[in-house]
């Protein structure tokens, strides 16, 4: 009698317990399903033929795969490879200049003592919270005036002028203890070669996750390279897609076929270095 | 040597020049390390933000007298072109008030119920969640728009799945918004769901222990030590979330790029035809300064929540 009132309440329990299991893992799936259609429908459009792209029902599976799309669009957009190198070119140059002088700046204001370092430090925080917005117009002047519209330089300076990454590498070398640094100054170490060999290669944690989100975030970049890149040959991959919105119309297989290029190297970088992403997201937040 | 050493012990007899370069020798390596970075700061940021305010009350247009005008841009921003602009901040306030409900609840959810699965279970879920990510927001607002497209979308074969009449998503004066706003909502917060999971990982075992002891049942765990510990980082979600959705852009201007009447106008969209239609720079700024008051204000009250940390 005991035993059976004992056993009931476990077995209630435990049915109850996958019960709600069960309802978790469904949510977690549907939302899988849900965060991914997009991606998964982007991809078969573009090896779909147009023709098929405007039918009911629409193929759920690619039956008809075909590279027709890439073709035509190689064809057409003739402007595509340079897209791709001039979206290279910008977000590999801005990437860079973070990664070298964010950190530099991070471990100045981190290690070093100079007056005037707190007014600096503060007056780049104050900017955090100011949307790039404000900065558009004196810019777009700027460009107008000195006709640098369709020149490259025109996105990558203002791109090299973003403050969360010195922020994010202060707040990480701060953690560093300083007596390595210590080490390397009473062996005779110049300033540049500590830097360059004792705090470059302790920050390679930061600095990943600065490296991933600065390209990640240029490569993607859209409202400021389509004021300034006007002429076709000077687009960058998101201005280059959402102009063929307008030259292709309905034309989606093309479209598509332009949209999932552009996109691949993202999710192949993503798909490589996910742990570094999914850190660096916290790390960003939790030190930021 | 010696000299050096004489010069440590005698700083009084210093000379002008002596002290800077003495000044130098000690601060000069930190001065050198933050310049390329405060450069490019101040002539890209700091220089462009303060412009952009003294601009804001010009009469600034190319060949423009560059005359004072006070109020003059804002009250035109508000007032000029039908009033767009009001309408674009309702839009725009309509899109962050539901966007950011569902954005940090669907987090919050989601981190919650990967928090008890595995290792690889973990990583997976939070990966599927964070690729979309990764990709242009342009591209994917490309794909919703096919999705959304009338007669050949995916959204409209669904319901007629079920047999419901198609529906205009993105021509619909009464519709565009909310299915501009659908789109946000239907894609995994990621930023969200890793921010909590991170948050939830560092919450102590003992703290669940001791409920167990309690025999107390998973929701209340749930409710009474998990929410009360990731309040900090709901409020940064919160603010995260809120800054980007009122910066909304690329989504509207892709999906229905001339805009349906002014039904789906933004502020930032609203910015952009300012600055790069109109050429009416003054406006485009005293609108910018606008989103930045709005940002700041709501950005401060919540922030003030931060301060009410509870320490573990």
């Amino acid at each position: 009698m005991a035993a059976q009132a004992g056993t009931r309440p476990t077995q209630a329990r435990q049915l109850k317990f996958n019960g709600s299991k069960i309802v978790a893992w469904v949510i977690l799936i549907v939302t899988t399903v849900i965060s991914l259609w997009p991606l998964y429908w982007l991809i078969i459009t573009a090896f779909t033929p147009t023709k098929d792209t405007i039918k009911t029902p629409p193929d759920l599976i690619p039956i008809n795969a075909s590279l027709d799309n890439f073709q035509r669009l190689f064809d057409q957009a003739k402007n595509y490879w340079g897209w791709a190198a001039n979206s290279f070119i910008i977000t590999f140059s801005i990437t860079i200049f973070h990664v070298i002088f964010d950190t530099l700046a991070g471990y100045a204001f981190a290690k070093k003592k100079f007056p005037g370092k707190n007014i600096m430090f503060w007056l780049i925080l104050s900017t955090l919270m100011i949307p790039i917005h404000v900065t558009l117009t004196p810019l777009y002047i700027v460009v107008q005036n000195f006709n640098l519209r369709d020149n490259l330089l025109a996105v990558i300076l203002p791109g090299t002028a973003n403050v969360f990454g010195i922020f994010l590498m202060r707040q990480f070398i701060q953690t560093l203890p300083s007596e390595l640094e210590e080490a390397g100054r009473i062996d005779g170490c110049s300033e540049i070669r500590i830097f360059w060999s004792i705090i470059m290669p302790l920050s390679k944690p930061a600095i990943g996750a600065l490296a991933i989100f600065t390209f990640v975030r240029f490569w993607n970049d859209f409202l400021w390279p389509s004021m300034v890149l006007i002429r076709a040959n000077s687009y960058t991959l998101p201005v280059g897609v959402a102009s063929l919105q307008g030259e292709f119309g309905t034309d989606y297989g093309l479209i598509f076929a332009g949209a999932t290029l552009a996109a691949l190297p993202m999710i192949i970088f993503f798909l490589a270095f996910q742990r570094y992403f999914l850190e660096g997201v916290r790390m960003g937040a939790v030190k930021g | 040597m010696a000299q050096a050493e004489l010069k440590r012990v005698a700083p009084q007899s210093d000379s002008l020049g002596y002290r800077v370069g003495r000044f130098f020798k000690k601060y000069g390596w930190g001065y050198a390390f933050v310049l390329p970075s405060m450069l490019t700061f101040l002539v890209f940021t700091l220089a462009p933000v303060i412009w952009s305010f003294i601009i804001s009350f010009q009469d600034f247009r190319p060949r423009g007298n560059n005359d004072w005008v006070g109020f003059k841009n804002y009250t035109d921003a508000f007032t000029t072109q039908g009033g767009v602009f009001v309408t674009a901040l309702k839009n725009t306030a309509y899109y962050a008030a539901l966007t950011v409900t569902a954005n940090v609840f669907i987090a919050l959810i989601l981190s919650s119920l990967i928090q008890p699965l595995n290792k690889y279970a973990q990583t997976f879920f939070r990966a599927a969640y964070y690729l979309p990510a990764v990709t242009s927001a342009v591209i994917i607002a490309v794909i919703w728009r096919w999705m959304f497209n009338t007669q050949w979308g995916f959204l409209n074969y669904l319901l007629s799945l079920v047999g419901a009449q198609p529906v205009r998503w993105l021509s619909d004066p009464d519709i565009a918004l909310n299915s501009i706003t659908l789109s946000t909502i239907l894609t995994v917060p990621a930023t969200g769901v890793v921010l909590f999971s991170a948050a939830m990982g560092s919450i102590p075992k003992d703290f669940y222990e001791a409920a167990d002891l309690e025999g107390a049942g998973a929701i209340r765990k749930w409710w009474s030590i998990t929410l009360p510990l990731v309040k900090a980082t709901t409020l940064y979600i919160v603010v995260l979330y809120t800054i980007a959705s009122f910066e909304v852009f690329e989504k509207v201007y892709i999906m229905v790029p001339s805009g349906v009447g002014d039904s789906t106008q933004t502020i930032v969209t609203q910015i952009y035809q300012s600055v790069f239609a109109q050429l009416r720079y003054g406006v485009a700024s005293a609108q910018a300064i606008v989103l930045f008051l709005i940002i700041a204000s709501i950005a401060i009250v919540q922030f003030r929540f931060l301060r009410t940390d509870v320490e573990y």
